[in-house]
């Protein structure tokens, strides 16, 4: 299905009959587009889904990010958005005693977390007390477009499990457009060229079935 | 002579602009990027953020910062420029800075700087309209919130006749030049200069024309932008 898309400042609803939801204004009696996407209606609400941008974190997101600095109650976390993240030792798996955060998380360590709560300053709570929350002791990272993940993880993770299917690694995708890989050096080699081509052809139709194809399926 | 029965020494009437070819998304590792030839200029527009504003004491807990940085490449002119920031082009990153960051949100991005850089690869006249009028796919395109998407042009006077889009050529021989900025949805003026002399009706026409031509090439803005995310499907 192809879908409209819209520029900043282009008119999108009247504001009497519908809401303005995310990636729109009000202005007047009128609804208009704030930034480049897809139109999409639900409900009463506009939004504009975005098709660029960098990663923009929200509550409940699984994240993969690197320690950046040890304090001794916190560890800073760079989870690629605009905003460094805060991870307090109350919400590590662990018994951490104060002082002692560097014996658990050092600069440079990966991990899996998940984004506990963001406030109107933009300051980034995180937590590892969640399913999927771990510190990655081994395996690759790779970078994709934030804008791209919803592709990569495919319409009920379908695109996911097509990868591990034929693949047989370990696939861990990260909102913030960190991939995490694990898996023979080959296959991982084999992975990482379809993901590349994924990011790619995010746009395209068919993208599916010529990823299996590419995989040898 | 500049010009002769309402033709101007390259041939185009008074309101009519040089041809203009943009390409938006040119640059892998920027946000968002732009590439534009307006006559004889050739520009090179990239956004990066927004991101953390460094050092920290820049930071603004309100909003993002938009840091525009023009700059003119050594053999973007005739005689070699001699390298780095100067005066003129302080004023320039410093005009397209405040024109940018009125039409942008920058309240949703607070303590972050979205940074813009403005490259004059050739420059023929006008370089400060066609790198705000780049800098403006190059936002659109890194998918940073706008109420509009800005686009400038210039009016000038030549021979006595108001005429629009100024060359090389006319700019140095005219007798003014009128640079102007705009929202075009509401008309919203964003950046307005003046070199030379205009009586106050002259004034009035020149921006009307101008403005006239920022319409123009928004059209364009936007076609270079649909074009590069036509094929844009999802399933």
């Amino acid at each position: 299905m192809m879908r409209k898309i819209v520029l900043p400042g282009t008119e999108v609803g009247d504001a009497k009959s519908k809401l303005p939801g995310k990636g729109v204004f009000k202005e007047g009696n009128k609804i208009y587009a704030s930034r480049l996407g897809i139109l999409s209606e639900k409900g009463k609400y506009i939004n504009v889904i975005p098709l660029s941008g960098v990663y923009d974190p929200n509550v409940g997101d699984n994240v993969i990010g690197v320690i950046q600095e040890v304090f001794k109650n916190a560890w800073i976390v760079d989870i690629n958005a605009p905003y460094p993240a805060f991870l307090n030792l109350e919400n590590v798996p662990w018994r951490v005693d104060y002082g002692e955060t560097s014996k658990y998380l050092k600069v440079g360590d990966v991990i899996i977390a998940t984004i506990a709560a963001i406030d109107e300053a933009k300051n980034i709570d995180i937590s590892m007390k969640c399913k999927a929350c771990r510190k990655i002791e081994d395996g690759i990272i790779i970078e994709i477009q934030p804008s791209k993940v919803p592709r990569v993880i495919g319409k009920n993770g379908s695109m996911l499990t097509t990868l591990k299917k034929y693949t047989q690694c370990w696939i861990f995708v990260g909102q913030n457009g960190r991939i995490w890989i694990k898996g023979e050096d080959e296959r991982v080699n084999l992975l990482i060229k379809a993901i590349r081509k994924i990011e790619k052809e995010a746009h395209t139709f068919g993208l599916t079935q010529r990823i299996i194809k590419m995989l040898g399926g | 002579m500049l010009i002769k029965d309402g033709v101007r020494v390259d041939g185009r009437k008074p309101d009519e602009l040089r041809p203009i070819k943009i390409e938006a998304g040119v640059l892998y590792r920027a946000d968002g990027s732009c590439y534009l030839e307006w006559g004889g200029n050739k520009i090179m527009a990239a956004v990066y953020g927004p991101r953390e504003a460094l050092p920290r004491h820049i930071q603004d807990p309100t909003k993002a910062i938009v840091n525009a940085r023009y700059n003119m490449a050594s053999f973007s002119v005739e005689e070699r420029k001699r390298p780095g920031p100067d005066r003129r082009s302080t004023e320039i990153s410093k005009v397209t800075s405040e024109a940018l960051e009125s039409v942008i949100f920058t309240e949703l991005f607070p303590r972050t700087t979205i940074d813009v850089c403005i490259e004059v690869l050739d420059a023929e006249a006008g370089t400060r309209c066609a790198g705000i009028t780049a800098a403006a796919v190059a936002l659109a395109d890194a998918g940073i919130p706008m109420r509009d998407l800005p686009v400038a042009c210039a009016a000038g006077k030549i021979d006595g006749t108001v005429v629009l889009d100024l060359s090389s050529d006319e700019d140095k021989e005219g007798e003014a030049d009128l640079p102007v900025a705009i929202a075009p949805r509401n008309e919203e003026i964003l950046l307005l200069q003046m070199d030379g002399h205009l009586t106050y009706k002259e004034f009035e026409e020149a921006l009307d024309l101008a403005i006239k031509g920022c319409k123009e090439v928004a059209k364009l803005q936007r076609k270079a932008l649909l074009n590069k995310y036509k094929t844009f499907e999802v399933e």
